[in-house]
């Protein structure tokens, strides 16, 4: 029955390092290796052995290749059946049983329509039982809706979206003001409600702060908050706002872009696989970093960056070098690279030797550089590199041979190899 | 005595630091090798005294740079090992370059000696090196050391007999070299 599910499932789209897409508020609550998808009744298939991920929108089966992945909408799910205990459960693998819904053309249900009622089973593989707390998560996760949140913001809601400086989660938790109302009306009202929306905002982070478990029931509108003022940033719209920090609005745009990951990959809702998603995520995040970095950076550059974007879920040097070390094994486009002198290097696979040392040798061959020679100051400067990592790259060049060194007063230079291009047998001769 | 020329690498900086890379390395020993014997043989050097740092082939002024002791050390070194020059002492601070075979030098002498139709003459040490006899040709300048050791050669052939005078100066060869 090999396909049977593509008319049921909903496919999703995975990112060039093998990590699913997520969707815009989705978050990841757990990962659990080894799963089977079953699906009983009707058609009947299996989706074998994959990596279920459950999040605050979908349950995702990736499978074991990387390759495809399905989501089942938490809007299809229904009732969620307790686990059977029973003598024969004790000799098969644990599983877990629940009710799902399809639309009208076949499709899972995205929210809420009710056609025809399928049983999901999750069959745990490899585990002693269902994992300590997947149902509780499941349970959670369904009773959260987050999946119609985001619905709701999507829908039209009078003229508030015009307003738009406001935080959206504000506004769909109160109820939608369709009639006008004379106290809005006119420049007073929009300050008015400029003026609420503030408040509103300024509670929100006020409980957000209060305690871990307040934060972290606040996590979305925290990430909602950070990705407003991001747009607002960029739109330059913050200048409207007469605040001192006018000036800083370069400094602060960089801050948010690095506010990047909304669903960072934790110990805790990933487990054992942790150094593997890890390492897919960290694969799709340094792309952007890599790009304006000359397609290479170094781990201390990588480490910073990355965990300023995890913001709390801060992972050790060790995790970002294991993490680094498991690409060779995944078919992500960066690699980690290790210099003759020990210096470790994260490079993406489209920036290849031969393109930097054929930049190197055009540039130790031009005009004034042939004479003088370049510093990695200066080959740092021409190749957008750290200066640290350019010298690497010149010690490279010229263990190949295409370049040769002048330690004299002004520290180390590089020249073009003109060594290699003189026939020693007869250079002397005509005299 | 017409002025050497200097290859044009000789104004390149790394010229004259060690190159690090293997291969680069090869053929920049192997050039200072042919730039040393022909620098020698055109300035008549014998000795190159590595510690005074004066013989004026390791420095080049016009670029700033010189060699280091160890690169020296290299290059010459490479020159010994190939029988083309000697250390003079252990602790290899003066290296005698030897941009003419002994056994040539030998030659040469033999050969001056019968184009000028001293087959039965005697010389002194201090004409050959220095004399009036030898001015112009190319056994002027030769260095003592060198210049007793060809001798010893051709004594050997029983072509020559050194003998020993009461002075150092005096110090002659009788030649038989028919």
């Amino acid at each position: 029955m090999e396909g049977a599910w593509t008319r049921i499932m909903h496919s999703v789209q995975l990112t060039s390092s093998g990590r699913m897409h997520l969707q815009q508020g989705e978050v990841e609550c757990q990962l659990v290796d080894a799963v089977d998808l079953d699906c009983e009744g009707g058609a009947g298939w299996t989706l074998k052995t994959g990596l279920l991920t459950l999040t605050t929108h979908r349950l995702l089966w990736l499978d074991e290749k990387g390759k495809k992945a399905w989501a089942v909408p938490l809007g299809a799910v229904g009732q969620l059946y307790a686990v059977k205990k029973s003598i024969k459960s004790m000799f098969a693998a644990p599983r877990m049983r629940f009710q799902a819904w399809t639309q009208r053309d076949g499709k899972l249900a995205t929210h809420g329509q009710r056609v025809t009622e399928l049983v999901l089973t999750l069959v745990f593989r490899g585990q002693s039982g269902v994992p300590d707390g997947f149902v509780q998560r499941f349970a959670e996760v369904l009773q959260a809706k987050a999946w119609q949140q985001k619905r709701l913001e999507e829908s039209p809601s009078g003229g508030h979206k015009g307003a738009g400086s406001s935080l959206e989660t504000s506004v769909h938790k109160r109820p939608t003001v369709s009639t006008l109302n004379p106290a809005m009306a006119g420049v007073s009202g929009i300050l008015r409600k400029e003026q609420e929306q503030w408040e509103e905002t300024d509670k929100n982070l006020h409980d957000a702060f209060q305690d871990l478990n307040g934060l972290m029931s606040k996590a979305k509108e925290m990430v909602i908050l950070a990705e407003k003022m991001r747009v607002r940033l960029l739109t330059g719209q913050a200048s409207t706002v007469e605040e001192e920090g006018v000036g800083t609005n370069q400094e602060m745009q960089d801050w948010m872009l690095s506010v990047g990951i909304t669903s960072p990959v934790t110990k805790e809702s990933a487990g054992a696989l942790y150094h593997q998603q890890l390492s897919r995520q960290l694969a799709d995040f340094v792309r952007e970093p890599l790009k304006r970095s000359g397609g290479m950076l170094a781990m201390v550059d990588a480490y910073c960056l990355f965990n300023r974007a995890r913001g709390t879920e801060l992972i050790s040097p060790e995790d970002l070098l294991q993490a680094c070390t498991i690409w060779q094994t995944l078919d992500v486009p960066v690699r980690l690279r290790k210099f003759d002198s020990g210096v470790m290097v994260i490079q993406s696979k489209s920036q290849s030797d031969d393109e930097v040392f054929l930049r190197l040798t055009m540039l130790v061959s031009n005009g004034e550089a042939e004479k003088l020679g370049i510093s990695a100051a200066e080959a740092a400067r021409a190749l957008g590199m750290a200066p640290a990592l350019a010298r690497e790259q010149l010690l490279a060049a010229e263990g190949q041979g295409l370049l040769c060194r002048d330690d004299g007063v002004d520290g180390l230079r590089f020249f073009s190899n003109f060594f290699k291009d003189i026939n020693a047998s007869t250079i002397f001769q005509e005299s | 005595m017409a002025d050497f020329s200097f290859p044009y690498f000789y104004n390149y900086p790394p010229y004259f630091t060690l190159q690090p890379v293997r291969d680069t390395r090869e053929k920049q020993v192997e050039l200072w090798k042919q730039l040393i014997l022909k620098y020698c043989k055109h300035h008549k050097y014998f000795v190159v005294d590595l510690e005074e740092g004066d013989f004026p082939l390791f420095a080049n002024a016009n670029i700033d740079r010189k060699l280091t002791y160890e690169a020296r050390e290299v290059f010459l070194g490479a020159l010994v090992s190939e029988g083309k020059a000697e250390w003079m002492d252990k602790g290899h601070r003066r290296c005698l370059i030897l941009w003419r075979r002994i056994q040539d030098w030998a030659e040469l002498l033999l050969s001056f000696v019968r184009e000028n139709g001293m087959e039965d003459s005697v010389m002194t040490l201090e004409e050959i090196m220095s004399g009036d006899e030898t001015r112009g040709s190319e056994l002027a300048g030769i260095d003592r050391g060198v210049l007793i050791r060809a001798i010893k050669i051709l004594e050997q052939k029983g072509k020559a007999a050194m003998f020993k005078g009461q002075a150092t100066d005096d110090d002659g060869v009788k030649f038989s070299a028919h």
